[in-house]
């Protein structure tokens, strides 16, 4: 937790987000999938190399919608649109 | 006069003797049957727990990346095979703690399982797909079966066989390596199987699916099984919710000649009985089912369930289908895992770093362990039961 604590103020100031809470829940949540290194498992990896390239709304509109036809759950039910932005530029960085 | 003397003299030839040397050993021999380890996924380490003693003996490091990572036994309960999600296969020895070998023998994979003779551990693999099979004494590569996707639900099957489905195809195969190995396609299961059990039986291969509604079941008593497609119908009135969490079916409940199983994407349980395969009830539960376990030598079964719900714990009595107890015994309730006979229930609160341990008859708590982030709970009894 300590080594991600730069990374975490180096972000972009968000509206209210609790960035421990959701770095948590992406490395246990998304990690039941993803992988807890997030280099994939049933998901695709979610490492910032493997996300080069997308831009940070359409993960967040990913993360918020999920995609239809895969595993992937629309997270709109349990997360802000902030919440889900911030962790969109969570995993680019 | 004359006993007294005798007893001394038989006192010090027990000291002297080896016997008194080997009595003296085996006071400190670690028996391992009432032994356990559970996954800290986050740091890569297992602990070495003493059931009976409700204490850590210690922490087993350097096995990578645990996220879904479960275990199996060597039939002496001595070693424990752990397999990893960064397609690590590490050996553990539980007398010893510690790690004895380990082998990275795929990218990326998702569990495993012991022949029945112990012989042989076979690793299910995402990528790339397949499956590696390996001398479970020294971990070299016996066998190595590439498929067209993601492998899961792997088994073992009696013969020296295994058994496994491709989330990708929905294909179902099986494996036997008494000698060169020979493996078959004995049918397809459906669209995106997502895990699969077998039976204690050894006689029903059950594999869920994911990307339509159902369960398919193989007899693999049956010279050539045929998939057999179940609960197609379930859940067609109403709207699925989205499955935040996969549910797992290596611990289905067969109880009271029923199957209990998670419907995915519902907050039910679904009773299905095992003859005609068809559903007989369905239970409304306080979230979507991750793992549904038997509690051995009871008519009740334990639910734990996916985000949000994942504070809670609920018993089922699988007679009346009805909840007969809510449980919140902590943050991120993650795995379940009961003493053979049935006393008690060791449960992994992720988000409270700890264990906790429940008496089964009171259903209270009655100890608990600090462990990090703890996923799967895994008794050395796992050795001795087909399909763990």
């Amino acid at each position: 937790m300590l080594r991600l604590l730069p990374l975490l103020l180096a972000l972009p100031a968000q509206a209210e987000v609790d960035a421990p809470r959701l770095a948590h829940m992406v490395q246990q949540d998304c990690g039941s999938c993803h992988g807890l290194t997030l280099k994939g498992g049933l998901g695709l990896p979610l490492t910032p190399q493997a996300l080069e390239g997308k831009p940070p709304e359409a993960l967040t509109l990913i993360i918020l919608d999920g995609i239809p036809g895969t595993a992937m759950p629309p997270w709109r039910p349990l997360l802000t649109e902030e919440e889900a932005a911030w962790i969109a530029a969570y995993l680019k960085d | 006069m004359r006993k007294p003397l005798w007893d001394l003299a038989f006192s010090l030839a027990l000291i002297l003797s080896p016997f008194g040397a080997q009595a003296e050993t085996s006071s400190e021999t670690q028996a391992t049957g009432d032994l356990g380890l559970v996954v800290e996924r986050a740091t890569g380490s297992v602990l070495e727990i003493d059931r009976s003693d409700r204490a850590a003996l210690g922490r087993i490091e350097g096995l990578g990346d645990l996220s879904h990572a479960s275990l199996t036994y060597s039939p002496d309960e001595r070693y424990a095979y752990v397999f990893g999600r960064d397609g690590g296969l590490s050996k553990v020895d539980l007398v010893a703690q510690k790690l004895v070998a380990r082998v990275v023998q795929a990218g990326n994979s998702i569990g495993g399982a012991i022949s029945d003779d112990g012989k042989l551990v076979a690793v299910s693999n995402y990528e790339p797909g397949g499956v590696k099979v390996f001398d479970a004494e020294t971990l070299a590569l016996v066998a190595d079966i590439p498929m067209k996707g993601k492998t899961i639900g792997l088994v073992d099957v009696p013969g020296r066989r295994f058994a496994w489905a491709v989330w990708d195809t929905g294909e179902v195969f099986l494996g036997d390596f008494k000698g060169d190995p020979k493996v078959s396609m004995i049918g397809n299961a459906g669209k995106n199987p997502f895990d699969a059990v077998i039976t204690d039986d050894a006689h029903t291969y059950l594999v869920g699916l994911f990307g339509e509604k159902g369960v398919t079941a193989f007899d693999l008593w049956a010279e050539a099984p045929q998939p057999l497609h179940f609960l197609t119908d379930y859940g067609r009135e109403g709207e699925d919710m989205p499955v935040y969490k996969m549910p797992h079916l290596q611990s289905w409940a067969f109880a009271e000649g029923q199957y209990a199983l998670p419907a995915v994407g519902r907050h039910q349980v679904l009773w299905v009985d095992r003859q005609s395969l068809k559903q007989t009830a369905a239970t409304e539960v306080a979230g979507q089912p991750v793992f549904i376990i038997e509690q051995p030598a009871s008519p009740y079964v334990w639910v734990n369930f996916a985000l949000p719900d994942n504070g809670k714990v609920q018993v089922i009595d699988s007679r009346s289908h009805e909840v007969v107890a809510t449980l919140e015994p902590g943050a991120a309730i993650l795995h379940m895992e009961f003493a053979p006979r049935g006393a008690e229930v060791w449960m992994s609160a992720r988000d409270d770093n700890k264990v906790v341990i429940y008496d089964t008859q009171t259903r209270e708590k009655t100890g608990e362990i600090a462990a990090e982030a703890p996923s799967g709970i895994f008794f050395t009894a796992r050795a001795h039961r087909s399909g763990l």
